[in-house]
């Protein structure tokens, strides 16, 4: 059983906001969704890995790339070029 | 080149569009003046793409998607972004936070989803053909549902570069249309290699569909005729398949064990993947804006509380769970060794018969407002996410009706054999037209 103050946590974890009236919801819902995923418990194996998957690199060479305008387009607040964010101090 | 313009203003009685292009503009090529939807999660540059989510109202992308430029370059007048379930989350069209769609073929129903926009544009004849995007059977339980063909290619055919990210280890691009001829036609424009997409494949789609299936071997997973499927709708899935014996193809009964735990594995990856691609909606870059004023974590927590609607939050909400400390080994990594086991079960499968066809979903279209339980809901898609999971082609076609309501024929073929279960459903197509 997950509690609402786990599921609390979790959404400061995500950044997600949750009001006080939709914690007993979302916690409900959340168990149900959880008891049902209990059936991963019955899964045998340890997993071998698959091998045909193998990594895509290429050469980190500057290429040609959006115009900035363009790029800060869709900002709601830029200043000089840069986007304006929410302070982190 | 030269540029045409088609006007596009048609009725929209169902709410397929929530974006049109009035002109649409066309150049030449094999798709030239040909109406093409694209869903609204896929780039298109200088047009409104919002994944139907209050937290990308008014974005405008600067550039397009691979397969945008691809249908450009083919002569394809884009003349909307079709509605869907917000970021692709939903198996209804109920979940767009710009209202729902209502399905064509009875109006109090859902058209499926979350390409329900893309189905139903298709459906009412509004256009010839349109991209999707499925996750978990996005494309293909729509064109079930609306009564259209849609084709989920192999993971890797279609570039996902623009395709704006929900699961992109599960997601793929695709074609909807009214006949298999046209989604044959759709998939060859928008197949083949792209350097921007690290999953891309360089196996481009050449390809005329052909009707003869003498000989083909069709696996019947028990299991998709089994618990939880309607009667009716197996039915009438059996007769369609009795169909394609009489042209030929013989049919051998098979299982896939991993059915069991397959939907529970599907949730939990996708909404793990979810978590970390929907970190970036935080109102910085685009969307609405934050209170930059404000500690950033109360700011972006307000921006997203705001943007994204319960069905999304929600799917975050687990993920990150999933994810977190101390849940990792039992949900994700457990998750993905069932992965596995569901692609073994295929692949084994596969060693005998040449394609496995059921129904493509469990029901008919629902009621609007039937569903309101998320379980009841996720519990819709178990038919469709084997496919997602295991990264194999698969195709629904129209295959009759129950009570109505159009039923889908669900084939599903061996990696990158795209054009075998074109030309099945292309066999059952001519076989019943």
């Amino acid at each position: 059983m997950v509690t609402e103050h786990e599921v609390q946590h979790i959404a400061k974890l995500a950044d997600i906001g949750i009001n006080t009236e939709e914690l007993g919801t979302f916690t409900a819902q959340f168990n149900a969704i959880l008891d049902y995923f209990d059936t991963l418990d019955t899964v045998k194996g340890e997993g071998t890995g698959t091998s045909e998957l193998f990594n895509v690199l290429r050469e980190d060479e500057v290429e040609i790339s959006l115009p900035q305008e363009d790029v800060l387009r869709n900002a709601p607040a830029t200043e000089d070029g840069f986007i304006k964010a929410p302070r982190v101090m | 080149m030269a540029r045409h313009t088609i006007p596009f203003e048609p009725d929209d009685p169902c709410h397929s569009f929530l974006t049109t292009c009035t002109p649409a503009e066309y150049g030449d090529g094999p798709l030239a003046g040909v109406a093409v939807a694209v869903k609204d999660n896929i780039s298109t540059k200088g047009i409104e793409t919002t994944c139907a989510s209050k937290i990308l109202k008014g974005y405008i992308p600067p550039y397009d998607a691979h397969v945008v430029g691809l249908l450009r370059s083919a002569g394809a007048a884009i003349v909307g972004k079709t509605n869907m379930d917000e970021f692709g989350m939903g198996t209804t069209t109920e979940n767009s936070a710009f209202g729902p769609t209502l399905n064509p073929c009875d109006p109090s129903r859902v058209p499926g989803g979350s390409s329900g926009g893309s189905a139903a544009a298709v459906a009412a004849g509004m256009v010839r053909m349109a991209l999707g995007s499925d996750t978990g059977g996005s494309i293909r339980c729509p064109a079930a549902f609306c009564g259209i063909v849609g084709l989920k290619p192999s993971y890797g055919r279609v570039s996902r570069y623009g395709l704006i990210a929900y699961s992109n280890s599960l997601e793929q691009i695709g074609p909807l249309g009214k006949t298999v001829q046209d989604i044959s036609t759709l998939m060859g424009v928008i197949a083949g290699y792209d350097r921007h997409d690290s999953t891309s494949q360089d196996r481009p789609y050449r390809h005329t569909p052909a009707a003869d299936i003498k000989g083909l071997k069709i696996g019947i997973p028990e299991e998709y005729f089994g618990r939880g499927v309607d009667p009716h709708v197996a039915d009438v899935v059996r007769k369609a398949i009795a169909r394609l014996e009489e042209c030929g193809a013989t049919t051998v009964p098979c299982s896939i064990p991993s059915m069991e735990y397959a939907l529970a594995a599907y949730y939990v990856t996708c909404t793990s993947e979810a978590s970390s691609n929907l970190a970036r909606f935080d109102g910085v870059r685009y969307g609405p804006p934050p209170d930059t004023r404000k500690p950033w974590h109360d700011a972006f927590q307000e921006v997203r509380r705001a943007g994204f609607g319960a069905e999304v939050r929600r799917r975050i909400l687990l993920g990150t769970f999933a994810l977190s400390s101390g849940y990792y080994g039992k949900y994700y990594a457990k998750a993905q060794v069932a992965r596995e086991n569901v692609r073994e079960d295929f692949n084994r499968i596969f060693h005998d018969v040449d394609v496995i066809a059921g129904p493509t979903m469990p029901t008919i279209a629902f009621k609007l407002k039937e569903k309101t339980d998320p379980l009841s809901m996720y519990l819709a898609d178990i038919l469709t996410v084997p496919a997602n999971l295991a990264g194999i082609p698969s195709i629904s076609v129209p295959c009759g009706s129950s009570e109505g309501m159009p039923v889908g024929l669900q084939i599903m073929g061996r990696m990158f054999e795209d054009e075998r279960v074109v030309d099945v459903a292309y066999a059952y197509e001519q076989a019943v037209n």
